[in-house]
């Protein structure tokens, strides 16, 4: 339905823009006037006054009819007798009532269900007829509104800009949508979560295992089960696995990194230059599931062989094959940021260095380093953003259980895989293990927007300071 | 210290420190070399199946169809004990027990593979003709070379008979190795013989269409906007700060956004490539506008001025000159960000993309997988057979990602203005 009103509304649209087009010339040589704007201009003001108002109301329109109609059906339902304790029993009526109208459902039908499913094509009916005259509705009025427009010469072309200019800033604010939409959606759930789990017993609890955490419905816990619960979700095993993993990935990160930013800088000629630093950049292009799976099944395995020929135990998803990917994968990161940085101090200091007669390696670590150190800390506080918001690869190749501990051969477990092991598969909606997906996504979410800040504070400052 | 050892020191710290330089470029470089080799060694037996050439004689008695039939004739008949009768005479067997084992070294397709022979030729009815059968996953990795023989049977998925049938089949030129269709028209399957990236690539298809579809025009029009017109105020500045912390949250906050609004609240279709195209468009928005912006920020003032200057307007200063002379590079900007985008995993993960799809979809609205799910859902499987087909679908993931970038550098090289 939606696919033939926009192919109506274009058709429309197009023939509008002939009609305005030639229309406007008529007048002109008809009445001898001089028109305000070229003729296609009144065209393309009768295609954007036609179209776009029924575009934004069908897609405002579809967006909110599911919504609305499932709300209505499930109050219908429940007056003529269904019974469901929560929202999962009430989705699935829904569910039923919706496959009975499409006639592929092929359980037991009692009467509520049938009364239900006759009330569900009704309604759809009745919204979709009013869909469609509301559309009609609006072309025409925005159709008749813009004609008379034209036929009182005006700027169309001043006037076409001005829509498109609004169009453009419309497309620029879906960037604050998202923001928004992020923001909702990890808080809406949060606060839930934070409504049953205490904040400081999620933030100082040392004890993650929400699968203990049952619990269908949230609002009928008794005192023994909420003790249980109080306990599943400690946030403090998570937040110094993630860190574990993430330092031993600076730990590997950080030296080849830097060095290699560092000798691409200062030392390489223009031929090594132009052909290393793409090869390095590679390593950020390839994505993240290849190194979990290298990680996994390379070299995991290959660390628990070396482990078991020198006498030690190597969980085969230790902490160390994780991070020295994830490592890795960060190299690039470190090593362009660091590049650009080091590039950006002024020659002239350098200059100074080697006339007093420091070596080149002199001049770097003694002058051009601490001269780019904000910018570098900037670069690294960024991997580490990285590094931390890193997902597929600790869910390939760290562990599932939350395990506290500081051996590097030991397997831990991080926010981000936590979140994939609770939300992969089915899940039910408002039950506290579903509900903590989102309280460490907006955990995640804020810690990495910390440490972009400062790294972006650090570098702009930085560049301020040679600019 | 004499001044000269002194100066000797530091001359070798001097060496010392280039050495680190040049060492860790080494690192990193030996790195991408161990990695494309480790998967291209695993990977590339994948493109190649294993099959039996065995000879299938039509029988009409145990087919009930004759010659000429119409093709949903053919679709219905059975064709498991022609199957049956067929495979048992492709070695020797002596008693039922020998040959179920050697049933169990054809894949589950075999029957399908003799029905499709019959489709291709109704007239065989009464005739015998060979073809070649596919192989099970363990005679598969046996004739690959990817599975011991020398293990203690019991530990072996062979047994010690089918072993000798293996070799005899061998003597006899009866195994080969052909091209692997099924790798590239099959959707996921249980069975590794029979699973291939059919179903996975139409839904990185579709989702990275959706995703450019929904990306590139509002990506350019924001950076138009944000470039061009924008007044210096604060609903700018909070864009841009905007823009700039997207483009740095985690993919998997993504996932979050869409299972909240667009799972939960819209209730789109679950697993399908339309919501994964959304996501992956919201979260490459950002990546987007950054490069376009750039390279709208390097056309020359000159130009906009120039075209001011002979009465044009605003916008037909900036859409008649300025983005034409963009244009290079905001296209290898979007499609580098659409290379992300195809080998995103998390989001698509939290979006229900794991679920086992069987079926090719055949639209948007079809739940499907994707190229880099497929990798994760392989990757978690036990049968030796996936590793192999793990390391191919990277591999075609990989040579998809290097020839998107070429055409990024090659649009920029070659069409892109240089200014100084």
């Amino acid at each position: 339905m939606n696919i033939v009103l926009i192919f109506l509304i274009t058709i429309f649209s197009v023939s509008l823009f002939f009609y305005g087009k030639s229309k406007t010339k008529t007048i002109s040589i008809k009445d001898n006037i001089k028109l305000n704007a070229l003729p296609k201009f009144y065209g393309y003001y009768l295609v954007l006054w036609c179209s776009i108002p029924a575009l934004v109301f069908l897609l405002v329109w579809s967006l909110f009819e599911p919504v609305i109609i499932k709300s209505i059906i499930i109050e219908t339902a429940a007056n003529q007798g269904a019974i469901f304790s929560d929202k999962n029993e009430a989705n699935l009526i829904y569910e039923k009532i919706k496959a009975i109208h499409l006639g592929t459902y092929f359980g037991d039908i009692d009467s509520i269900l049938r009364e239900s499913a006759l009330a569900y094509s009704k309604f759809i009916n009745l919204f979709t007829n009013s869909k469609v005259v509301l559309i009609f509705a609006i072309i025409i009025a925005s159709v008749i509104y813009s004609l008379k427009k034209i036929k009182n010469n005006n700027k169309a072309r001043d006037d076409v800009e001005v829509i498109l200019k609004g169009l453009l800033f419309v497309s620029s604010l879906i960037a604050i949508l998202t923001t928004l939409g992020i923001i909702f959606s990890l808080l809406f759930e949060s606060i839930k979560f934070f409504s049953v789990i205490n904040v400081f017993d999620y933030l100082f609890g040392t004890n993650w295992s929400p699968q203990r955490a049952f619990v269908r419905d949230a609002s009928s816990i008794t005192a023994a089960e909420f003790e249980e619960l109080k306990d599943a979700f400690g946030f403090i095993p998570l937040i110094a696995g993630t860190s574990f993993i993430a330092f031993i990935a600076m730990l590997v990160a950080v030296p080849i990194g830097l060095f290699s930013g560092i000798y691409m800088a200062e030392y390489a000629s223009i031929k090594v230059r132009r052909i290393s630093k793409p090869i390095i950049e590679i390593l950020a292009g390839i994505p993240t599931v290849v190194y979990g799976f290298f990680a996994a099944l390379t070299v995991g395995p290959f660390f628990r062989q070396v482990g078991e020929n020198l006498g030690l135990t190597v969980s085969s998803e230790s902490a160390l094959a994780a991070g020295l990917i994830m490592g890795i994968m960060i190299i690039p990161y470190v090593s362009s940021l660091s590049d650009d940085v080091i590039n950006s101090v002024p020659q002239s200091l350098r200059d100074g260095s080697y006339a007093v007669g420091a070596t080149k390696s002199e001049t770097i670590k003694q002058v051009v380093i601490p001269a780019a150190l904000p910018g570098i800390i900037g670069s690294v506080l960024l991997a580490v953003s990285r590094a931390i918001g890193e997902t597929m690869i600790v869910v390939m190749a760290a562990g599932l259980a939350a395990n506290l501990t500081i051996n590097p051969l030991e397997s831990t477990t991080t926010i981000t895989t936590q979140i994939v092991m609770i939300l992969v598969g089915d899940q039910e909606f408002d039950s506290p293990k579903t509900q903590s997906a989102f309280a460490l996504g907006l955990t995640l979410f804020i810690a990495t927007l910390i440490l972009n800040y400062i790294a972006q504070r650090a570098v702009k400052k930085y560049r301020e300071k040679y600019d | 210290m004499t001044k000269e050892e002194r100066l000797k020191k530091r001359h070798q710290a001097e060496k010392r420190f280039r050495f680190y330089g040049l060492t860790s470029i080494f690192v990193a470089l030996l790195f991408v070399v161990i990695l494309v080799q480790n998967i291209f060694s695993k990977g590339s037996s994948a493109f190649k199946k294993t099959v039996i050439t065995t000879e299938v004689f039509f029988d009409q008695e145990l087919l009930e169809i004759q010659n000429g039939a119409s093709q949903e004739e053919i679709m219905e008949a059975d064709f498991y004990d022609i199957m049956i009768e067929n495979l048992i005479k492709a070695y020797p067997a002596k008693d039922r027990d020998e040959e179920d084992e050697l049933l169990k070294l054809f894949s589950g397709d075999a029957e399908i593979e003799i029905k499709k022979a019959f489709l291709n030729d109704n007239n065989l009815i009464g005739k015998t003709i060979t073809l070649d059968l596919t192989a099970s996953d363990d005679i598969d990795q046996l004739h690959k070379g990817n599975y011991p023989r020398d293990l203690p049977e019991e530990r072996r998925r062979i047994s010690d008979f089918q072993l000798v049938i293996y070799d005899y089949f061998v003597e006899n030129k009866k195994i080969s190795k052909n091209f692997n269709n099924y790798f590239f028209n099959n959707g996921d399957s249980r069975d590794p013989e029979l699973a291939g990236i059919g179903g996975a690539l139409v839904g990185s298809f579709y989702s990275i269409l959706i995703c450019l579809l929904l990306a590139f025009p509002v990506a350019v029009l924001a950076s138009i906007y944000l470039e061009e017109f924008a007044p210096k105020n604060k609903i700018t500045d909070f864009i841009e700060i905007n823009i700039n912390n997207l483009a740095a949250v985690p993919s998997i906050v993504y996932g979050l956004l869409a299972l909240q609004i667009l799972l939960a609240t819209i209730q789109l279709p679950r697993s399908t490539p339309l919501v994964a195209g959304i996501t992956l468009a919201l979260m490459t928005l950002p990546r987007i506008i950054i490069p376009c912006r750039a390279s709208l920020k390097a056309v020359p003032p000159s130009i906009r001025e120039g075209a001011l200057a002979v009465g044009a307007s605003k916008f037909q200063s900036v859409f008649h000159h300025v983005v034409p002379l963009a244009l290079p590079g905001t296209l290898s900007g979007t499609i580098i960000g659409l290379a992300q985008a195809l080998g995103e995993t998390a989001p698509l993960i939290l979006i229900g993309m794991v679920a086992f799809v069987v079926d090719i979809p055949s639209s948007p609205v079809d739940p499907s997988s994707s190229l880099p799910v497929q990798v994760y859902l392989w990757s978690e499987s036990a049968e030796r057979g996936f590793v192999e087909k793990t390391s191919a679908t990277i591999m075609m993931l990989l040579s998809f990602l290097i020839v998107m970038n070429f055409i990024a550098v090659y649009l920029r090289q070659k069409f892109e203005k240089r200014w100084n």
